[in-house]
């Protein structure tokens, strides 16, 4: 038994997937929350603060080089497993089990997670690429505005403007319908692989599980549909 | 319950050897009793093709008590067919009705390649219980019973996981063709009881070795092995084999 096995076998790959998918949801409540500061109705001054504090805080940035690896290790295992798992069953079956014995969603992870990929490459275009980029070359550069006489990016204008088409927000909704059945499984899941089998905690994070599941994807698809139709001012 | 008999249509799958590829073939049976098992439909459909010089379809069983893990038919799309709990040779006819269109087929998993029709090689469930599925004992005298104390959840939880009779149905209703409840039976049945205990770590690494070389697939936890479990092996061994391979591999100090 070497390192490396722990993380290949059977097992090690899908524990990669939980640690990782674990972290990916704690970073979900962090972004969440600051995102949640456009509610406050005051000209995205709050989210402005919020964000530039993300931004230029030496900290935060470290955490976001490991929220990379983390969603990079996510995507490109998750890939792997799907290939891998597929192919341990080369003839079909006539009559599929289908939803008697699991849930759609729950077998449905690689599918949910691509168009959540497919999802984040247009959102890392719209808001991180401008942001953390902008300027070089002939990427998009953020707006400034400032606040006491400090110069902040910004980050809620530009939201505005990007959430002025209603395509946009269709597909922003779309990815939050796709995240929150993906969360459905893997949260609880994740828990699983880690180990969790006392009953008592199984419940908890269950019942957790589907609160979360609910709850951070509803407040992520508000976001948009609240610029779009003007809720915030 | 009222006793009837019935008319069926059967779409068997028929594969002459493992090289061979198959096909489903359609056959007629008549007057069925409902009070007949499933296994015992077969025997009057093998009978009657006997008789008219045909080929008898070919079906793993062994002691028709479901104890013993031999019947493997993949029934109108779920192992063992409709029941809940119940092995293929314990259902009996009265979960159909006159006019019901049948299919059978193998449990298909690479991992479980088709020997003839509806049998398949199970050997690779042999292969990862020869690999720690065990306790290792000097023979001898039985030692006393309760020579050794067990917690009574221990004893109630690794009884329950030993019911698993290995007939590969988790398997085949997963969509990965993972064997984890199997092998997660077997690890749990043994490391809860003191007896299976010194063993704990080697036990699951290798086990798990040898499942990923007899290439079964890794466990999504859609929960479609305990839907279809004949012993009704419960998920939460899954969880618990999970624990116990992260904490044996991450304690291994070579």
């Amino acid at each position: 038994m070497t390192w490396k096995q722990l993380f290949t076998s059977s097992v090690g790959k899908k524990f990669v997937m939980a640690l990782t998918g674990v972290s990916l949801i704690a970073f979900l409540v962090v972004h969440a929350g600051i995102n949640a500061c456009i509610w406050a109705n005051d000209g995205g001054a709050m989210f402005n603060k919020a964000a530039h504090f993300m931004g230029a805080t030496v900290v935060i940035r470290i955490l976001e080089v490991g929220l990379f690896i983390g969603i990079i290790l996510h995507i490109v295992q998750g890939l792997i497993l799907e290939a891998q798992n597929r192919s341990r069953r080369s003839i079909g079956y006539q009559v599929p089990l289908g939803n008697r014995g699991s849930k759609w969603y729950s077998r449905s992870m690689g599918l949910l997670g691509t168009l959540i990929l497919l999802f984040l490459i247009m959102h890392i275009y719209h808001f991180w690429t401008p942001s953390r980029l902008g300027g070089i070359g002939n990427i998009h550069e953020l707006g400034i505005i400032a606040y006491d006489g400090k110069a902040y990016h910004n980050l809620y204008g530009e939201m505005v403007i990007v959430f002025q088409s209603l395509t946009i927000v269709i597909l922003y909704v779309l990815a939050c319908i796709s995240l929150a059945y993906h969360l459905m499984h893997g949260f609880n899941s994740a828990f699983r692989t880690l180990g969790l089998h006392n009953q008592r905690y199984v419940r908890i994070v269950h019942a957790t599980g589907v609160a979360f599941s609910v709850i951070v994807p509803l407040a992520f698809a508000m976001m948009p549909v609240s610029v779009y139709l003007g809720w915030v001012k | 319950m009222d006793h009837y008999t019935m008319n069926l249509t059967l779409k068997v799958w028929k594969q002459k050897n493992q090289s061979e590829r198959g096909h489903f073939e359609t056959y007629q049976v008549k007057d069925i009793s409902s009070e007949m098992s499933f296994l015992e439909m077969f025997d009057v459909l093998n009978e009657a093709l006997v008789e008219e010089n045909r080929e008898p379809i070919a079906f793993d069983h062994d002691c028709r008590e479901g104890i013993c893990g031999m019947c493997s038919m993949y029934i109108n799309g779920r192992p063992h067919g409709p029941w809940h709990g119940t092995t293929t040779c314990q259902l009996h006819m009265r979960a159909f009705k006159d006019g019901d269109t049948i299919v059978v087929e193998p449990w298909r998993a690479n991992a479980f390649p088709v020997i003839k029709d509806l049998i398949v090689d199970r050997h690779a469930f042999d292969r990862i219980i020869q690999a720690g599925g065990y306790i290792s004992v000097n023979t001898g005298n039985a030692v006393d019973g309760n020579a050794i104390p067990v917690k009574k959840e221990n004893a109630d939880s690794a009884f329950a996981a030993a019911a698993c009779i290995g007939c590969g149905a988790c398997v085949a209703a997963c969509k990965n063709s993972s064997a984890m409840l199997f092998v997660s039976a077997k690890v749990a049945h043994l490391s809860l009881l003191p007896q299976g205990e010194p063993e704990k770590r080697n036990r699951v690494l290798n086990m798990i070795e040898q499942m990923d070389k007899e290439g079964f697939g890794s466990c999504t936890m859609t929960e479609a092995c305990e839907a279809v479990c004949p012993k009704e092996i419960s998920v939460d061994n899954i969880a618990r084999l999970n624990g116990e391979y992260l904490s044996a591999a991450g304690a291994i100090d070579k």
